[in-house]
């Protein structure tokens, strides 16, 4: 039973939420959809669930035209980035609330809800109110609330981006385990995020949308590794890769007075206009390296963040320690330039370390 | 530092107390005294400064053939009126308020908050300016001078209030919980009723108390469009008065209009201090 989706668009206003929007889902795959915030993936989460008719386009489930179908027919879950439940119920009801409606019986209910809250680890919890949970907890409940109803479909919405770190982590990892477990080989997840780390663990089918349009399809890693744009750069890493205008001419990369040797995939490049993309990972920091001033330096986590500037061309490096600098600092960096990318003047990929190339 | 706040706290509750309670106190009082007690200098304590009599309460349930004034029909009209009004205003407000926000109506340059603002003109307007307009509607459809038609002009007074009130609650109700309910099976119907009525009852209730008050308190409406068949109860009382204003009756017969609303004030603020206004939805 495939999701497919033709060339979906809504504008509401004077902007598209979606715009030419199209993808054929199929059944037991988990689609990851990646995109900053306002890029469209609620808008679209809401379209196959129904609450939304696209101005224009087409959705069919299993051959069925999906928009003829309302939301309360549809058998979908959602589970929204804010922790959706129903705050007059207790957690028990909260769960058993969409199988009442399909007037199951109620020991087949009470089965299912008790095997839904040991799968999201709340057993104990069944009388409380919602109120009196944690926001952690919360999340699970709605989380177990869609997957009670073995939903065709279940749309997660950012379900984590709410959540303090920790609990993140935790629920990403409780998440992955469900996913694996094949919630049931005929469901379609789909998941949005704008956090790439989320996007390459939970290793699905990746969806990196932008303005309402589709810049990628493909598995995770071959976003990661191969992204077909500038855009896609961006917005597949975390902090985003830098971009640095480079001029490339007989095996040398030069920018702001420095001056490296062009890996092989980069060496053949010859047209103007080129930008250079590596991520902050991709650079060390090293004492026979090029000098570039800190700008400002943050601690996050266990990881060191240090946005440099060097002429015109700002830089942010990630270290894998906690390292303190002042502003106004001067450190040398060298480039991991075998891991660099160039992509051309309109903004398309043309080398990868890869051996992806554009077209 | 604390025990200048605990003393300043109770300092003003006993204060404040004092200012609303004395009123009452003062009318329970008069309404035990006779001619004498009231117009022959200041009273205050029964069976002291004064002999406490029932001639005062007598009155209001006496038939006017036996020089009693008889507010028991009146009493059961009012509230027969109020909350026949009230419940229809709150029903009707409560689904117009869903449908304000939660849809988005346009017509040619009407949206939504024109809408809301219609509704809520109508208390804005001074009920004179509506009096003549009712007087001649309801005597067009024969029900001048009629419980029916009072309750059809309470409910377009009374409606404004369910639907101003309602529509700001229902705005706080995140529409997600409305979505979600649709995804997990309900129809629009079902999920106004199962999800989004149940979480709206402090709402509810303050809609439902305003319409009350304001439809039990209503003079003037009450005193245009009722003649001789039906009286309400504010009427009767102002009726009361004479070339001798019946001090004691006045005020048994105030007590006694108060009441009502004193015991629903009772019941509803358990309610509203559970859960307070907003405390329904996080």
């Amino acid at each position: 039973m495939d999701l497919v989706a033709n060339n979906l668009s809504y504008k509401p206003d004077d902007q598209y939420h979606l715009n030419e929007v199209s993808f054929n889902f199929k059944e037991g795959n988990l689609y990851t959809i990646l995109g900053r915030t306002l890029s469209g993936k609620t808008t679209l989460l809401k379209t196959i669930a129904g609450l939304l008719t696209p101005d224009s386009g087409e959705i069919e489930f299993d051959g069925k035209n999906f928009l003829k179908i309302p939301v309360w027919e549809r058998n979908v879950a959602m589970v929204y980035q804010q922790f959706i439940n129903y705050p007059h119920l207790n957690v028990f009801e909260n769960i058993a609330f969409p199988l009442k409606q399909r007037k199951i019986d109620q020991s087949i209910i009470n089965e299912k809800v008790m095997d839904a809250l040991k799968s999201v680890g709340l057993l104990g919890y069944e009388n409380r109110m919602i109120q009196e949970l944690s926001g952690g907890q919360q999340q699970r409940v709605s989380l177990a609330r869609s997957l009670v109803k073995n939903a065709k479909i279940l749309l997660l919405d950012e379900p984590l981006v709410n959540l303090d770190y920790k609990l993140r982590e935790q629920l990403r990892e409780e998440f992955k385990n469900l996913f694996s477990k094949g919630l049931a080989d005929e469901t379609i997840l789909i998941y949005s995020t704008t956090d790439p780390r989320e996007t390459m663990e939970l290793n699905g089918e990746v969806i990196v949308l932008d303005e309402g349009k589709v810049l990628q399809v493909g598995p995770a890693k071959e976003i990661f590794e191969n992204p077909n744009s500038l855009k896609v750069a961006e917005i597949s890493n975390d902090p985003p890769m830098n971009i640095i205008e480079a001029k490339i001419t007989g095996n040398h990369i030069r920018f702001e007075g420095i001056d490296v040797e062009a890996p092989q995939h980069l060496s053949k490049l010859t047209e103007d206009g080129l930008k250079i993309g590596l991520r902050s990972s991709d650079i060390e920091l090293n004492e026979n390296g090029h000098e570039f001033e800190v700008e400002l330096a943050e601690i996050s986590g266990s990881e060191t963040l240090l946005h440099l500037k060097r002429g015109d061309t700002k830089i942010i490096v990630s270290i894998e320690e906690v390292l303190n600098f002042k502003i106004h600092d001067k450190v040398k960096i060298n480039f991991k330039v075998d891991r660099a990318y160039a992509f051309n003047a309109n903004g398309k990929l043309a080398s990868s370390p890869f051996g992806g190339l554009n077209g | 530092m604390d025990k200048l706040y605990i003393f300043l706290k109770y300092f003003f509750i006993v204060v404040w107390t004092v200012f609303v309670v004395a009123p009452f106190l003062w009318a329970l009082t008069t309404s035990f005294k006779d001619f004498q007690s009231v117009n022959g200098g200041v009273t205050y304590i029964p069976w002291v400064d004064f002999e406490p009599n029932l001639e005062g309460w007598k009155v209001l349930i006496k038939s006017p053939a036996k020089g009693g004034v008889d507010i028991i029909e009146p009493y059961f009209n009012s509230m027969f009126v109020t909350c026949t009004a009230s419940l229809i205003s709150i029903i009707l407000g409560t689904l117009s308020a869903y449908a304000l926000s939660r849809y988005t109506f346009k017509a040619g340059f009407v949206k939504n908050n024109d809408i809301t603002f219609f509704f809520i003109s109508q208390r804005i307007m001074p009920p004179i300016v509506l009096s003549i307009p009712f007087f001649l509607f309801l005597s067009s459809i024969n029900l001048l001078d009629s419980l029916t038609g009072l309750i059809v002009v309470y409910i377009v007074l009374l409606m404004p209030i369910a639907v101003w009130i309602m529509v700001d609650f229902f705005n706080k109700v995140p529409r997600e919980i409305d979505e979600t309910a649709l995804i997990d099976g309900c129809n629009p119907y079902q999920a106004f009723l199962k999800v989004v009525l149940p979480n709206s009852i402090p709402g509810l209730i303050v809609a439902g108390m305003f319409c009350i008050i304001f439809g039990w308190i209503d003079f003037f409406f009450a005193f245009i469009l009722t003649f001789t068949e039906v009286q309400l109860l504010p009427v009767k009382i102002v009726a009361l008065n004479s070339s001798v204003t019946p001090w004691w009756s006045l005020s048994a017969s105030a007590l006694v209009s108060v009441a009502p609303l004193i015991i629903v004030a009772f019941i509803v603020e358990r309610y509203l201090s559970k859960g307070n206004l907003s405390g329904a939805i996080k």
